[in-house]
This record gives structure tokens, C-alpha cells and sequence, in this order.
């Protein structure tokens, strides 16, 4: 076997020459010939009946060529938009979603109409034209009081607006009283929009005479998007290709297929002519589905000594108007919610809620943040009635044994929990800052410090586990290996990379697979007309343990072939015939040996062994056995100011265990950014809608608080390393485990600080006000309050 | 009715007939060509669309063409000369300072002006530099390590050029 030389090295990104250089090529810089602008005419309201469009004065407008409303889609889009069972096999209700609202919308931006123009600047300036004429309906805003009797209903010929409820564990209500402390807690999760910083795209040319579309479009998941629309559009998935080229950024919102991905083939399809349709960040915040979006009622029980007892979890989850594609994905913060902990008794039931908001659907960590937050806000509220130090009661409490069986049958594949968190808190210094804490408090400034020990589930996954889960396609991962006759070779994946730096890494797998120079290795993606017949996408933290395992498998069968023929040349038993570093030798005699590209070049020459094929390639499927389990520790220290409410984040520290690493340099930087987007949700972010006419009021970037870099200290990271036993490469993921952690560590602080004030929860954005006015009703209302002001 | 405008652009002079209402960012992508600034919002929030006018750093979302009549417009693709990248533009690689790249041309055009206004700021001016570009992927951590090393870079060229003169004029 080879020496590991490119595996686990620091090689800087082959994609960032072009992207540095502007040479990066998105959705928005593609065009064809003869392109039509598509704008989308979408509802102002969050419930209404559609009495009538006119198009009259819109038709008139400078430059239009078409303009189509239901009615025309519906002669060539077929069925509806899909809703996988994800977490939650069997749902009461999935309202029939089709790309283009008929007599009704359901949220604020539903697409009622499309305008297509010769420019770009006419196609806004004719959907403003469309007259649709709307009867508002009542709107269902109130995610605690949508279940009552009297609510109104997301949809008005549905008998309620259950989407799911279904109990993972039932209760058993004698479990807590073998505790000796119960805390309860309802601990919120606030709407998100993912604001991937590209919008969303597509760009469609459907050639009559081929009977084939082509698309480009800005997406995680291209070979999904084609099984999708071959169905819709009636096009066999061969005459339908899908090119999803640079992508900046997804973060989840960019794998489900949208509305507009059928509606601008099919207006292509329609008027004869190339269409394009880009998203403004208006419409991004308002339509492109958001995360998070729940609220959980918490109950834990623990023995005074620390031990945890029972946990009991009900998940309320604003699905939005529709069933987002992989909506309930996020019911899978029921199955995680018991953390790094080992529990006695566990509980959990998730119910969806149809709202008169967009669909909500994953968004980085999907589900597993939400799970994090609330378990280790559980632990903290526990150690804080027991007084028990934060640390401690984790130490007391971490899964040790592996692998281990969950309470939802799920196994974990290995961890050292402690391991992380100690080391987290060597680097935070925790003794040192819980004294500082404490002088501080005697001079009135209010430290805290936050502890996360998070775990997650990704690397999606088996296929017993996802086939179900996706409505029959089970989450595999495929890959092909060509070597060329020079030796040089190309990769092609299913995965698909919008910042992840495949390019760099899954060469990296290669070369120490092939021996063959890492500058010889090109990788491909994102084309659904190249490579095996599907793909699977990136999602999920599940590229590098899926689909480098994948390019792994292929790899070897290259080796395997190769080993054969070499076999044959040396005249040689095979298992004869060694493989060192990109070389064949015939057991002792290693000075005789053959480079894997002399093989391939003899591939294709005369003279092969009988029966075997020219040339040098393989296509591999990789079926991992488990899901994959990362974990670590994150610290927050922070400073609220208790004047203002104000809350200085002033140190991060993150140890986190991916198992194996192939790039650190690019694990870092996941980390960064999964923190980030953590810290936001933490400190800033809120999709907010009015709740009487359901208008959403954080429509643009000026009042949807994406952070800027005056927010955040430089993060302190490190790591340890816990090889997963589920895979060959002994690697898990690591593109989420950033948010995973990072709400539950900023909050988890937040809380620690304002303790003296007697405050024990507070809910996310934890925003100025929200933490003045907690504070302030503190003071007015304890006796802690009352001490602490003096 | 369309309006002349006349503009430099990376050092090539530009004519074109355009509407009075085209914003400056459409006119460098849809009529000059030039795809690398990028548009990641309709409110002059993210900065991806961030230039350099005559020098200066612009959301060019925030400018109609017509405004840059007679102007010099830099943009991301203008950086590299000769086939070298720019030192700010090898510093983001260096220091893995971008990761979907979208937002990248705004943060290099606006850290360049950033460098040619103070060209060795501390962690707190860059971070007050650049507080008008949004980045969704790296958590600005790698980014300010960029701008410090670009400017490490930039201020060991000059001063090895510095060196140079004070060698030939010695001579």
C-alpha cells in the first residue's frame, strides 16, 4: 500500500487561481444565444384566492415576447413538486404543490405569473404591469395557536394544518420521578434564511428538434434536479442534462428543486427561445426555503449527584405553506437531542405545523444545531439547579463505550468526548476564566462562559437507512476513475462542491491511492452528462465520507486491473505482484518495477491477458455500512453589558474530531464558517414576518442581519483525532459541525453571564433589547436582580 | 433614449451606448464583459460588486454608468499583471481566504483600496476596511489573515524596491 504523503497535507486550493482572478464562472455569466429574461409575479399576500390576472397592460410593455400564468404551465409540467418522507415516514397532510399557484397562494412571494423580455431591465418593468386581482384570506402566523380549533387554515380546504405528528418514544410518565431536579424549558428556534451570498439561477435551452433540455442552474444537487424534472417535463433523464457550474454557496438551500427550476425549462420549452431567470436577494430571503423555524418543549430530570435521568423532547416545527422537499429532514433533532450523554429514559414526538410562510427545509447542521441547543441548554439548566459546575456534569455524564446504540436505535461509531472538551478547556483556560468571572462580577461586569459538547450524525448515508428516507434512492455516492494512456486521470463524482475545495481533496484520496502525482489528478462534477448514471450531491456533511470513499473504491479497482495486467507483464503470479507508491514490482525484485502509467499506456496496447478489456478505468458505488459521528467541544466567553444589553463575544474556542483529516487548511475553514453561521443565528439573525398580515419586514440584507467581520474574534481552533471505524479512510464530516455547535456554546455563555441577575434561559437572536428587557425585568422582579444592580 | 459613456476600464478605453438608468455593476458584466464583479444583493449591503473609480472603492451597484463617463474603473480582472496575481489576490490564496468565491472580487478590490489608504493596518482597521463586504463562508478569519499578509508582501516589495533606489542612486 502506498505512504500516505497527500493525505492529511495542507495543499493550497487549485479552484482559487480562477476564483481570485474572476474567472470564476456562476449561474448569473452564463447566456445563449437568443436568452430571454424571465421575472416571476409573485403573491404580496401570505393567503389569498387569486380572482383574476390581467395581463393586458403587460403585453404592451416594451420588449415582452410571452407571459404565462398557470394555465400554459400546467400543459407541460406533470404532477407535483416532491416531499420526501426524510425522518418522518407517514405524514396526516401534503398539500399538492405545484410550481405555479392556480386559485390560491399560500405564502408571501407563491409565484402567480412569469414575464419573459429581450433584456434584463424590461422583464421588471413588465411583471410590475400584471394585474392580479387577490381576495385575501386569514393567514395562519401564530405557530403556537395554528393547531387550535378555531385557527384558520394554511390551505382553505384543509381540515387543519397538521402536517405530522408523530411520536419517536413515547412518554412514560413515571421516569422523572426517580429524579431529584426537573427542568423545563421552551427554548425557541427562530426562522433563518440561508443567504448563500450567490442568489439562486437557473438558465434553461430546450432544442425541439433534439427533444432535449439543457440547464444550468446554481444548485448542490444537480443529478436530483434532472430525476426531478425528467418527470415533470416528460423528458427522459438522457435528453435532460444539468450543469451546475462555480456555486457560491449553498448552506443547504440550494438541494431542494424550486419552483422556478421547473418554470424556466418549461418556459423554454414554451416560447421556443433560451431562458434566464436570476434570483434578486429580495426574493432569496423571501421565497429560497428557510431553516430552523421551531419551537421545543423541554423536560429534564437529573439525580443530584449529576446523573441524568429522563429527557423529554416535543419538536413544533413550522413546515411553512408546503412540505419542503426534505422539510422533514429536520424532525431529526428528536433522534439527536440526546447528545454526547447517556440518558436513562428518553421521550421525543415531532409535530409539523402548515403556516402561511415559505417552506422551511435543511440549512447547515438541519435539524442537528436545533438538537445541540437544546440538549446543552438542558445540561446547563440541570447543573445550574443542582449547582454543579458546566464541565462537571458533562465529565459526569459523556457516552464512553463504542460503538454505541442510541435510545432511537441509531449507533454511534466512535468518540472520546472527554478528550475534545478537555483539551477545549485547556485552551480557554477555564480555571483562570471562572476566577476572572468571578472578580469581574464583584465590579459589576458580567462574564460568561459557554461550554457546547456537540456530536452530529452525517455522512447520509447507508442505504437501508436513506432509500426509505428519500422515497426509494438510496443516498450512496458514485465515482469514476479514467486513466488516460499518458497516465494522467480524471475523476468524475457525484458530489458537488460550492466551497467544500473538492477539487484540491478528492485529488489528494487519489494520488495516495494511484501513487500517480497529485498535478496528473483532475476532478470533475457538477454535469449531469458526465460520470456514472447518477449522483447524490453534497449535503449533509456527506461528501468526503461517501463520495471520497466512492473515488477511494474506484480507485482500488483501478489498482486491482492494473495489478493484473502488470501481473501478465512481469510474467508473474499476481499475488506475486506488489504496489508501492504508484509502482508494480514482483516481490523482491522492486528495482524491476512499473509506474501505474506505463501500465495504463500498455492498456491499451496489444497482447493484453486473455479475456481482459482495454483500457484503464472504473466506476464505483459506495455503500457506507453507518452514518458517521464527529464531535467536539466549543467555548464562548462573552461580556453583556448590563446598561445596554449588549453582548461582546470575546473569545471562541473550538476542538473539534472529524476523524481522519485530508486537508486541515480546508477543515479550518469549514470550521470557521460553520461557527459563524452559528454565532449568527446566536447573536443576529431572524426572518421576521408581521403576524397580522403575514408581510415579512427582514426582506433585504439591510434588515436581515447577516454579520460583517466587525462581529466575530478570530476563532481559536484545534482538534483531536478519532479515526472512524465505518470507513476505510476513517474519516467523518465537518461542513456543519461549526453551526452544530455554535449557537448552544454563544447562548449557553449569554445565560452564565446573566446569572446573577437570575436569569436562566434566553432565546435566540439574543439580541440587545431581547437581553435589556430580560434584564430589566429581573431587576424589577428578584432579589438576585436587586443584588446584582448594586 | 441611450447616453454615450466613454470609460476606462483595466486600462482599456471603452464606448458604448447605454440607458440612463444602467447600473454601473450590469454595464461591466452585460456590456463590457466582464463577469468577475459579482451581485449579491439590490441594497448596497454585501459589497460584491465592489470596484475601484479613479482609485476610489465603489459598490458599483450604487453607481449608474453613465456616472462613470470619463472615469478609470478597476475591476477584480484587472489585478493580476502579466499573469501574476496581485499580491492581495495571492494572499487569499495563500491563506485559504475564500471558499465559494462569490464574494472574493469585492474583498479584494475594496482590501486594495483599503492597503492604498493605509498600507499597514491593524486587525481593528481592517476590520472597520472591509465592514461593508459580506463573506457567508469563512467567517472573515481567513480573510483578515489575507489582507495582513498581502500587506506584508506589498510592504516588503516596496520596501525592496525602496532598497533598489537607494542602491542606484548610492551608485
Amino acid at each position: 500500500m502506498a505512504i500516505t504523503t497527500m493525505i492529511g497535507a495542507k495543499i493550497h486550493r487549485r479552484e482559487d487561481p480562477r476564483l481570485v482572478s474572476g474567472e470564476g464562472r456562476y449561474i448569473d455569466d452564463f447566456t445563449r444565444p437568443g436568452t430571454l429574461f424571465l421575472s416571476v409575479v409573485r403573491s404580496p399576500h401570505a393567503h389569498a384566492r387569486i380572482k383574476s390576472i390581467d395581463i393586458t397592460a403587460a403585453t404592451k410593455a416594451p420588449g415582452v415576447v410571452a407571459i404565462y400564468t398557470h394555465k400554459d404551465f400546467a400543459k407541460v409540467i406533470a404532477g407535483t413538486m416532491p416531499a420526501a418522507p426524510a425522518f418522518v415516514a407517514e405524514k396526516k397532510q401534503i398539500p399538492p404543490r405545484f410550481p405555479i399557484a392556480d386559485k390560491e397562494v399560500a405564502y408571501q412571494g407563491e409565484p402567480v405569473a412569469v414575464v419573459l423580455t429581450e433584456t434584463k431591465y424590461q422583464s421588471t418593468d413588465a411583471a410590475n404591469l400584471i394585474e392580479v386581482d387577490y381576495e385575501p384570506l386569514p393567514a395562519v402566523m401564530d405557530l403556537e395557536h395554528a393547531l387550535d380549533a378555531n385557527a384558520p387554515k394554511a390551505h382553505s380546504n384543509a381540515p387543519d394544518n397538521v402536517g405530522w405528528d408523530l411520536t419517536y418514544i413515547p412518554e412514560d410518565a413515571n421516569v422523572m420521578k426517580e429524579a431529584d431536579v426537573v427542568v423545563k424549558q421552551r427554548i425557541l428556534q427562530q426562522r433563518l434564511a440561508p443567504t448563500p451570498m450567490e442568489p439562486r439561477g437557473v438558465l434553461a435551452e430546450y432544442s425541439r428538434p433534439d427533444a432535449s433540455m439543457t440547464i444550468w442552474m446554481s444548485s448542490q444537487n444537480p443529478h436530483f434536479i434532472r430525476l426531478f424534472l425528467a418527470g415533470a417535463l416528460g423528458i427522459p433523464e438522457t435528453r435532460i442534462r444539468v450543469i451546475s457550474p462555480d456555486v457560491g454557496g449553498g448552506f443547504g438551500s440550494k438541494i431542494s428543486p424550486y419552483s422556478e427550476d421547473y418554470l424556466v425549462p418549461a418556459a423554454a420549452k414554451l416560447s421556443g427561445r433560451p431562458v434566464k431567470w436570476i434570483e434578486t436577494r429580495t426574493e432569496s430571503i423571501q421565497t429560497t426555503t428557510h431553516g430552523r423555524g421551531q419551537y421545543f418543549d423541554v423536560e429534564a430530570g437529573a439525580k443530584k449527584d449529576g446523573t441524568l435521568v429522563a429527557l423529554k423532547v416535543t419538536q413544533y416545527l413550522d413546515i411553512g405553506a408546503y412540505v419542503g422537499t426534505f422539510g422533514a429532514f429536520q424532525a431529526c433533532a428528536c433522534l439527536l437531542s440526546t447528545g454526547a450523554y447517556n440518558w436513562k429514559h428518553v421521550s421525543a414526538r415531532t409535530v409539523g405545523i402548515l403556516t402561511n410562510r415559505v417552506p422551511t427545509d435543511p440549512y447547515r447542521g438541519a435539524g442537528r444545531p436545533e438538537a445541540t441547543h437544546l440538549c446543552e441548554r438542558m445540561i446547563d439548566l440541570l447543573a445550574e439547579a443542582i449547582q454543579m459546575d458546566p464541565a462537571a456534569i458533562r465529565r459526569k455524564n459523556f457516552i464512553t463505550e463504542f460503538p454505541h446504540t442510541s435510545h432511537f436505535g441509531l449507533v454511534y461509531d466512535s468518540g472520546e468526548y472527554e478528550k475534545a472538551m478537555d483539551k477545549a478547556m485547556e485552551i480557554a483556560g477555564y480555571e483562570k476564566l471562572r476566577r476572572e468571572q468571578e472578580e469581574a462580577r464583584k465590579k459589576g461586569r458580567y462574564l460568561g462562559i459557554g461550554i457546547s459538547s456537540w456530536i452530529e450524525i452525517c455522512g447520509f448515508g447507508p442505504s437501508a437507512g436513506t432509500a426509505p428516507a428519500t422515497g426509494g434512492i438510496a443516498l450512496v455516492e458514485s465515482a469514476q476513475v479514467r486513466v488516460f494512456p499518458t497516465g494522467s486521470v480524471t475523476v468524475y463524482v457525484g458530489t458537488h462542491s460550492h466551497g467544500q475545495g473538492h477539487d484540491t481533496t478528492f485529488p489528494q484520496i487519489v494520488a495516495d491511492t494511484l501513487g500517480v502525482p497529485y498535478d496528473m489528478i483532475e476532478l470533475r462534477h457538477g454535469d449531469t452528462a458526465e460520470g456514472p448514471a447518477f449522483g447524490y450531491g453534497t449535503y449533509g456533511s456527506r461528501s468526503l465520507a461517501v463520495g471520497g470513499m466512492a473515488v477511494h473504491k474506484a480507485s482500488k479497482k483501478i489498482v486491482d486491473k492494473a495489478r493484473k495486467l502488470a501481473a501478465h507483464i512481469f510474467e508473474a503470479a499476481e499475488e506475486d505482484v506488489e504496489f508501492d507508491q504508484g509502482h508494480f514490482y514482483v516481490k523482491g525484485s522492486p528495482d524491476k518495477r512499473k509506474a501505474l502509467g506505463e501500465i495504463a499506456f500498455a492498456s491499451f496496447g496489444a497482447g493484453l491477458p486473455e479475456g481482459m478489456e482495454h483500457g484503464l478505468e472504473a466506476v464505483a458505488y459506495y455503500d457506507p455500512s453507518n452514518f458517521v459521528w464527529p464531535f467536539g467541544t466549543h467555548i464562548a466567553v462573552v461580556e453583556v453589558d448590563a446598561e445596554t444589553g449588549a453582548v461582546d463575544l470575546q473569545r471562541y474556542i473550538a476542538v473539534d474530531d472529524c476523524g481522519n483529516v485530508i486537508n486541515p487548511m480546508i477543515v479550518d475553514g469549514q470550521i470557521h464558517g460553520g461557527i459563524a453561521q452559528g454565532i449568527a443565528q446566536a447573536l443576529f439573525e431572524e426572518v421576521v414576518y408581521d403576524d397580522d398580515t403575514g408581510q415579512m419586514k427582514t426582506g433585504t440584507l439591510t434588515d436581515y442581519m447577516i454579520p460583517t467581520m466587525n462581529e466575530f474574534p478570530l476563532f481559536e481552533l484545534d482538534r483531536t483525532v478519532t479515526p472512524s471505524p465505518t470507513n476505510e479512510l476513517g474519516v467523518k464530516g465537518i461542513g456543519e459541525a461549526g453551526t452544530i455547535a455554535s449557537s448552544a456554546a454563544v447562548i449557553n455563555a449569554i445565560c452564565d453571564a446573566l446569572s446573577p441577575f437570575g436569569i436562566k434561559h434566553v432565546d435566540m437572536p439574543a439580541s440587545p433589547d431581547r437581553l435589556w428587557n430580560q434584564i430589566k425585568a429581573s431587576r424589577g422582579a428578584s432579589h438576585n436582580g436587586k443584588e446584582a444592580r448594586k | 433614449m441611450k447616453h454615450k459613456v466613454a470609460t476606462t476600464v483595466n486600462g482599456r478605453r471603452h464606448e458604448h451606448e447605454v440607458e440612463a438608468r444602467l447600473l454601473l455593476v450590469h454595464y461591466l458584466r452585460d456590456v463590457v464583459g466582464l463577469t468577475g464583479t459579482h451581485v449579491g444583493c439590490d441594497t448596497s449591503q454585501c459589497g460584491a460588486c465592489t470596484i475601484l473609480v479613479d482609485g476610489n472603492a465603489v459598490k458599483s451597484c450604487t453607481m449608474f454608468a453613465v456616472q462613470a463617463e470619463g472615469k478609470s474603473l478597476t475591476t477584480i480582472e484587472g489585478m493580476a499583471k502579466d499573469g501574476e496575481l496581485h499580491p492581495l489576490q495571492q494572499a487569499f490564496w495563500d491563506e485559504h481566504g475564500l471558499q465559494c468565491g462569490y464574494c472574493t472580487p469585492g474583498f479584494i478590490m475594496a482590501a486594495s483600496y483599503l492597503l492604498s489608504q493605509n498600507p499597514n493596518p491593524t486587525e481593528d482597521e481592517i476590520r472597520k476596511g472591509l465592514e461593508g463586504n459580506l463573506c457567508r463562508c469563512t467567517g472573515y478569519v481567513n480573510i483578515i489573515k489575507s489582507v495582513q499578509s498581502a500587506a506584508k508582501a506589498m510592504n516588503g516589495s516596496k520596501a525592496k524596491a525602496g532598497e533598489h533606489s537607494a542602491a542606484a542612486r548610492r551608485s
